[in-house]
């Protein structure tokens, strides 16, 4: 029973951190049809910017946690720029899959560029370790950064569907991803709004960087890749394009990654995921919540 | 006449491709030190990345799906063919790696390596091509990383191979791994394998298979109610991709003494992962077979100068610092070949032999063209 508790709070706080990032992912596909890659890549600047941000905030006299603001503000600005220099240009020439290439570049780009800035080179380094305090629950222990994470998940979720729901932004972007051409006519800035949907998706991949490194405390320039790919499985797995969807997948990814975990061997879950996610796209070409759209001719 | 035409085209092809068949094994066979020490691997390096950019080509290029999860098929075909000459080592077929036993293994090994990655390619084909676009690429991404984790995890792939030690993530033992002497003696094995393995390419393009390949490729829907067989016509190219990569694994095991699964990984610190080979397709050109082999010699010959090559020493010490990471000069080249040019360097234009003495007429012809866009641009 303690296994199984540890095992449903772990794959919580997997998923939790596995959906705030899908989200991202999402709002970028609904809105642009594109697989940003460069997304998980945010993350890396997110965990950078805590990992230099926390050390000044802490000297100042505030809560480390409060650092998380700039990096948010850092994060949105690096993935406006992405949107601007690579994105957007090759938006206006190419077609689907030239944007999808460019964007596998643009995560190289990311990683790379990091480590070959001075400050941060190719070696991990070791945040400064935030809520380190535990609690028992049911006999079982659970660091409560474990519970920060699943709860702040929870609460931006929540928050980003009635954003996108109750908002003129918000509006504005499910505009934008229904109908690209109905929307400029019906008076929507289409450029503001894919800008402005890059910036909040890279500002919550520096609060998932907060939450994965409150965890594991370490930051190195590929560790977005990993965990990038897992969210956007997450995303896939959900229905791409679907708030709820990302939510979801997230969740169920992480669950199907502690479940191997604990029960079959960590180094089969990369196996496990894939096959998850491999048997709901045959069952769902389009995820779980998912629409299925057909082709116009 | 027309026909006359196609034979002299052939005819041209055949004698240049045998004499410079000819010209490689008399040089470097009788080459000094340097060139059994340097040139002879990375020509055999070269060989197995030509032959892997022209196969992904056929896919990403052709076919139009892309696939990031190709060096999987790799992994397959480079552990099957160390296995596999493995076994007939252990059971005392061969002692030597020379004589007619040992090519008859050699020979065995890349086909059975081609063949065993071509069925992968199919059990992983039917499913995954019932999806488009993106999630194409996802799928076969994690395709590519479920068959890297398998490996890991069968001790009969792993330490030294056949059930000896346990799972591990490298194979220290292998039938193949040619030392660098065995190279040179081989060297027309891999020369031939890229000439065979090219002319084939080149070939099924140009089949009517290859007509309906493209068709899916510029308008799906069109072509399907033109009546092609879309998803045979899919998950037949795919497996035909895959088999190239077979073989090019099996290229790989012969030139490298250890196999290690992280080399066919997604990414990598080297030069062979599925994202540089997708580089190779793009700079080359999507659907420009010739483009291809271009591209992956001289990606090949810019990575080596990067890593040993003199002149980046004599650079400023932050350009010295970008080019210790060679991928992000990369995946900026790629970036900047995708904004200017979407098709790649040479686009779609297919290089002939004897279409040489007409090139002077084409670059005229161009340039007239330009001047004649830009009076045009002046007087509007």
């Amino acid at each position: 029973m303690v296994t199984f508790i540890q095992f449903v709070i772990t794959g919580l706080r997997l998923g939790s951190v596995y959906a705030l990032i899908a989200l991202g992912y999402t709002m970028v596909y609904g809105i642009i049809k594109l697989i940003n890659f460069a997304h998980g890549d945010f993350i890396m600047v997110g965990g950078y910017s805590l990992f230099f941000l926390i050390p000044v905030f802490m000297g100042l006299g505030l809560p480390g946690w409060l650092a998380v603001v700039p990096a948010c503000i850092i994060c949105a600005c690096v993935g406006m720029l992405v949107e601007l220099l690579a994105y957007r240009p090759v938006r206006k020439k190419g077609n689907k899959l030239t944007s999808l290439i460019t964007a596998i570049a643009m995560s190289f780009v990311l990683e790379n560029l990091a480590q070959a800035i001075p400050a941060i080179g190719p070696d991990p380094k070791i945040p400064y370790t935030l809520f380190s305090a535990t609690l028992s629950i049911g006999g079982v222990a659970v660091s409560s950064a474990t519970i920060i994470t699943i709860v702040v998940s929870a609460v931006i979720m929540v928050a980003l569907y009635f954003f996108t729901q109750k908002s003129r932004i918000g509006r504005a972007m499910r505009c934008v991803s229904e109908d690209k051409e109905a929307a400029i006519l019906m008076g929507v800035n289409v450029n503001h709004t894919i800008i402005i949907t890059f910036g909040i998706g890279a500002g919550l991949a520096a609060v998932a960087a907060l939450m994965y490194i409150a965890q594991y405390p370490k930051v190195f320039t590929t560790m977005g890749a990993t965990l990038g790919i897992y969210a956007f499985v997450a995303a896939v797995l959900g229905g791409i394009g679907s708030l709820p969807g990302a939510m979801l997948g997230g969740l169920l990814i992480g669950m199907v990654q502690s479940l191997t975990n604990t029960y079959i061997s960590s180094s089969m879950s990369d196996t496990f995921v894939y096959l998850v996610l491999i048997v709901v796209l045959l069952i769902r070409p389009a995820g779980v919540l998912g629409k299925n759209v057909g082709e116009k001719v | 006449m027309k026909k006359n035409g196609i034979g002299r085209r052939y005819l041209i092809n055949f004698i240049a491709t045998a004499v410079f068949f000819i010209l490689a094994l008399v040089v470097c066979g009788n080459g000094g030190s340097r060139m059994k020490l340097s040139v002879v691997p990375s020509i055999w390096q070269c060989c197995y990345l030509i032959i892997m950019a022209a196969s992904l080509n056929l896919v990403l290029g052709f076919l139009g799906q892309l696939s990031l999860g190709h060096c999987g098929f790799m992994a397959v075909g480079a552990y099957s063919a160390a296995l596999i000459s493995l076994a007939f080592q252990r059971a005392g077929f061969y002692e030597e790696k020379s004589g007619v036993a040992f090519l008859l293994v050699l020979l065995l090994s890349i086909v059975a390596a081609g063949v065993l990655a071509a069925l992968l390619g199919v059990l992983v084909g039917i499913p995954a091509l019932r999806l488009k676009g993106d999630y194409l690429a996802i799928i076969t991404l994690g395709f590519g990383m479920i068959i890297v984790n398998v490996i890991n995890n069968i001790p009969f792939c792993g330490q030294q191979g056949l059930g000896q030690g346990s799972a591990s993530s490298a194979l220290y033992a292998t039938g193949l791994g040619f030392s660098n002497d065995e190279k040179v003696q081989y060297l027309w094995v891999a020369l031939l394998t890229v000439i065979l393995c090219l002319s084939l390419m080149f070939m099924f393009v140009r089949s009517k298979y290859g007509r309906a390949i493209r068709s899916i490729r510029d308008n799906e829907i069109a072509s399907e109610s033109s009546g092609v067989n879309v998803n045979y016509y899919k998950v037949l190219t795919f497996t035909v991709s895959a088999f190239f990569a077979g073989v090019t694994g099996a290229l790989y095991a012969c030139s490298n003494a250890a196999l290690a699964t992280t080399s066919f990984a997604f990414t990598n610190g080297s030069i062979l992962n599925s994202v540089f080979i997708v580089v190779m397709v793009v700079v080359g050109g999507m659907g420009f077979l010739t483009g291809s082999v271009i591209a992956a010699v001289v990606l090949f010959l810019l990575n080596y100068t990067i890593k040993n090559g003199a002149w980046v020493a004599a650079l400023p010490a932050f350009l010295q610092n970008v080019f210790t990471y060679p991928m992000l000069v990369y995946s900026i080249a790629l970036i900047i070949v995708i904004v200017f040019r979407p098709k790649g360097i040479m686009g779609s234009s297919e290089f002939a032999l004897c279409d040489i003495p007409k090139w002077k007429g084409w670059l005229q012809q161009y340039f007239a063209s330009r001047k004649a866009g830009k009076e045009e641009l002046r007087h509007e």
